[in-house]
């Protein structure tokens, strides 16, 4: 039995799971995935909006000034990357001049600080790549960027050290009311709890379904996106988006906390809640778009491109707090853009509804930070040698491309909540996430993980289940 | 800080016969810096046959084509230190490197030879769209899984591109118990060498199919199929053309690239069609001492011609450290690639500092029949040799002489095209 248990193990059931292990409550998130941030956390634009976009008033708006508010201080408790930036929405007409200033008064009134309206020449000589068609610009030097894997990661490994247990490979399957609170049926067995927290991305509503009569609807909203070298991270140092149109934010282009340079997303709603396939429509569109806002994108070096969905909801809102006729079922539903940026609000407002609803205490030993894993390519000659004289495996690089090392690798594994898999790697360490794209270091990981792990080359994973890398010896089938 | 005259990055095969002829050339201090465990780069997971024909008039592997080198390098007692992952090299040629017994360490050189290869072109550079299961492998990566570690990547195999790697690779998954399917080439010609379409291919009955590419991966855990569909003049797929083939890998042969990003660290300038150095005469970059050579330089179909460039390198490093060239005369000649040729190596020759013979090496960009490769000196034609197919996927060659040049001392620019007459 246990006090709590959350549903999802993406950014906001992790940012959950970290702000209530602050209490003494007990608490079990279930993940369907191998690992955490495998859903829409995973693969979005990774973009810590500054709060101008939602309409004054709405929980979107509110959240997103204050997770954008928390953001610096939580990076550095937390130990992943992140950067103010500053982000710019570019107007290319007179004509449309009123919706800029709109945009302008709604961060005002939604409390974003700093916001200014740019001249074209201001705009140029900030960002000389934006297109000479730009009129004016909305700068929002607030805006930022975050590695969502590592926002996501580092929020999950707080809560494990605070006490939270995690199943992954667990998937709900139906919820049923007990008379003290819920049980959770899965493919693991069933799971019982006082309260659920409903954080399932695209699958919320199935969840809030089986216990509520007041039926909610989340459509699977694809955004198709490309990923570009390093070498062309520089192009833009702001996040570029265009004015605002009917399904979001339009197709921005923003250098990565990373260095890299993105640029998507589309918006297509799709009825698969898995359905993260890129389309050459899809594709063809985020360039041509992208080009519209910002000159001479350098298309040939595209490194790899990706679908994420976004969790859109009907009444255009995050859905955040009791169901009306499911007591003690929390839903945080709806968490499309700007869910990374609200994330951490999301898991303070929650965490708050519930320690006020159940009674909560805090504990006296809650542990605030959490340590990332070392990124030696940060450290001074000196420093980098004392760790490889250390262990050794700091001194062997395994990424070329990111210049990871074997010692860095090792770490993702072996750390609580660690890497089962070549994606699991690459999320925490960037093995593999470079320009080659894990062709010369994705057979020296696996061989690592098989070490590490104890597992057979057969059972090696790209991302969990059938997911298999290899599938026998040479010849063993003749 | 170390100090070696000549300071080598790579040790493949371009590594390798440049280290040799500096040492040759009468260099002692000489130091190969090689990030794998072993010498011989590539070569190592290149287990059939084929290499050799032209250095040593034998058919040999990959693996006993490098032996013959390193059996060289540990003769002539160059040092070399594995698992060392050249980090940065600033351009007073202080390079920075690292492995896990030395930890981080500088070297000072008098001489850099940049020889550290190539890699394969991911899926993103064609934006091919679908799904991202497991089962896409570079047929490259597929290599080194079968040849060095002995797993199958797969049973069912669909292999886009028809470059060399992608051609021995139906081969190999072939005789290692796979089902090859189809191998889908882009272009309307195959960007690999014919040998290796008749013996790795035709041999087997696998079907190449020209002006086709894929359109969409399906299969969200493993990949469950492709679907390829032909394409038009401009590479864009014909609607109604789409064809689904069911398999669990897709191998990927499409496009090698230099690996410059140390290079460009450092301030050399790129050719943008080659993706490497620009060079001169010498294989020597922008900046004074600092070589290239191999696929580092441009991608080449044979090790033979990366031997032979590289102990060019290797000579015009060990002369260059020597300061046995004659500066006197500073004069340079541009070389400019046009009308069907994509690019020279070199791109400048000065004379004063020329061998007697020297090999200019170009790619066409097309497939042409029929045709001549004429070189222009200024505005007149001294060579029209009449060819009867030349193929992007094969390089082609000219040699200069410095005797042709000692008669035209007001030359200016060398034209290297493609005619029809």
């Amino acid at each position: 039995m246990y006090d709590v248990v959350i549903i999802g193990a993406g950014v906001c059931g992790a940012a959950i799971a970290r702000e209530l292990s602050r209490y003494q409550v007990k608490i079990c998130v279930l993940e369907k995935e191998e690992d955490v941030c495998c859903g829409t956390s995973k693969a979005n634009s990774a973009i810590v909006h500054a709060g101008y976009d939602a309409v004054t008033g709405s929980l979107k708006a509110k959240l997103n000034v204050r997770g954008n508010e928390k953001m610096g201080e939580l990076s550095e408790e937390l130990d992943f990357p992140f950067e103010r930036n500053g982000s710019l929405v570019l107007c290319l007409n007179e004509g449309d001049m009123p919706n800029l200033q709109a945009l302008y008064d709604r961060g005002v009134a939604n409390g974003v600080k700093e916001l200014q309206i740019l001249s074209k020449e201001e705009v140029l000589k900030m960002e000389p790549n934006v297109t000479d068609d730009v009129y004016a610009a909305l700068y929002a030097p607030t805006g930022g960027i975050v590695c969502p894997f590592g926002l996501n990661i580092a929020l999950a490994e707080n809560a494990c050290a605070n006490g939270v247990e995690f199943q992954f490979n667990t998937e709900v399957t139906e919820i049923h009311k007990s008379e003290e609170g819920y049980e959770l049926q899965t493919n693991k067995g069933i799971f019982k709890a006082r309260y659920v927290v409903n954080a399932a991305g695209v699958y919320a509503d199935r969840f809030h379904n089986m216990v509520s009569e007041k039926k909610i609807h989340i459509t699977a909203r694809r955004g198709d996106y490309c990923l570009l070298d390093k070498e062309a991270g520089g192009h833009v140092r702001r996040t570029v988006f265009a004015l605002p149109g009917k399904l979001g934010k339009g197709i921005l282009v923003t250098p990565t906390v990373h260095g890299n340079l993105l640029v998507g997303p589309t918006a297509v709603d799709v009825e698969d809640k898995e359905g993260v396939n890129t389309t050459a429509e899809g594709l063809a569109q985020v360039i041509e778009k992208a080009g519209m806002s910002v000159r001479n994108i350098p298309i040939r070096q595209v490194i790899t491109s990706f679908a994420g969905l976004r969790a859109h909801e009907e009444g255009d809102d995050f859905i955040i707090g009791e169901v009306e006729d499911a007591p003690g079922f929390i839903d945080c539903a709806g968490i499309e853009s700007p869910g990374i940026a609200s994330s951490p609000a999301i898991g303070e407002m929650t965490a708050e509804l519930l320690a006020v609803k159940m009674g909560l205490t805090e504990k006296d030993d809650f542990i605030p930070t959490r340590q990332g894993i070392k990124n030696p390519n940060q450290l001074s000659m000196e420093e980098r040698n004392a760790l490889i004289k250390e262990n050794p495996a700091y001194g062997n690089i395994i990424c070329r491309c990111e210049m990871v090392t074997e010692g860095e690798i090792i770490d993702a594994i072996r750390r609580p909540l660690g890497a089962k898999s070549l994606d699991g790697v690459k999320r925490r360490t960037r093995a593999g996430m470079g320009r080659c794209q894990s062709g010369f270091c994705s057979p020296r990981t696996m061989e690592i993980l098989s070490r590490e792990c104890d597992m057979s080359m057969f059972d090696i994973t790209k991302s969990g289940g059938d997911s298999k890398l290899v599938v026998g010896t040479n010849k063993d089938i003749i | 800080m170390k100090n070696y005259d000549i300071v080598i990055i790579g040790g493949g095969p371009a590594g390798l016969a440049a280290a040799v002829s500096a040492k040759q050339s009468g260099i002692d201090s000489i130091l190969i810096l090689e990030r794998d465990k072993e010498l011989g780069g590539i070569l190592n997971q290149c287990i059939h046959n084929g290499f050799g024909l032209h250095t040593f008039k034998e058919e040999l592997t990959g693996p006993e084509y490098a032996e013959r080198f390193i059996v060289q390098v540990k003769e002539l007692g160059i040092e070399y230190r594995l698992h060392t992952m050249v980090l940065d090299i600033r351009s007073d040629k202080t390079v920075s490197a690292m492995n896990s017994e030395d930890g981080l360490f500088e070297i000072q050189a008098k001489a850099v030879i940049l020889a550290m290869g190539c890699r394969e072109r991911a899926r993103g550079a064609l934006n091919i769209p679908g799904y991202r299961p497991a089962g896409i492998y570079s047929a490259g990566t597929a290599q080194r899984l079968v040849n060095m570690e002995g797993y199958m990547p797969g049973r069912e195999v669909v292999i886009l591109g028809s470059g060399d790697i992608g051609l021995i690779m139906a081969r190999r998954m072939t005789l290692e118990g796979a089902k090859v399917k189809v191998v889908a080439e882009l272009m309307p010609y195959s960007g690999g060498l014919k040998r290796n379409i008749v013996q790795c291919l035709d041999d087997y009955g696998i079907p190449l199919k020209l002006s086709h590419t894929v359109v969409d991966i399906k299969g969200k855990e493993r990949v469950e199929g492709v679907t390829l569909a032909q394409v038009d003049e401009k590479s864009k797929p014909i609607p109604g053309t789409e064809e689904f083939y069911s398999c669990d890998t897709l191998l990927l042969s499409v496009g090698l690239i230099p690996e410059n990003e140390i290079s460009r660290g450092m301030g050399v300038e790129m050719n943008p069609v080659t993706s490497g150095p620009k060079v001169n005469e010498s294989l020597e970059t922008n900046l004074e001492g600092v070589f290239a050579c191999g696929n580092v330089l441009h991608v080449h179909d044979l090790v033979d011609f990366v031997s032979e460039e590289a102990a060019a390198a290797g000579r015009n490093a060990a002369a260059y450290v020597k300061e046995t060239v004659n500066t006197s005369e500073e004069r340079e000649i541009g070389l400019v690639a046009t009308e069907g040729v994509r690019y020279t190596v070199p791109s400048i020759i000065r004379v004063a500092h020329m061998e007697d013979n020297l090999k200019v090496r170009f790619r066409v960009g097309s497939v042409y029949q029929n045709c001549f490769v004429s070189v222009y000196f200024d505005d007149e034609r001294v060579l029209h040799r009449k060819r009867q197919v030349l193929a992007p996927g094969e390089m082609e060659e000219v040699k200069l002489s410095k005797e042709q040049f000692l008669q035209y001392p007001k030359l200016q620019k060398i034209t290297f095209k493609i005619e029809e007459e």
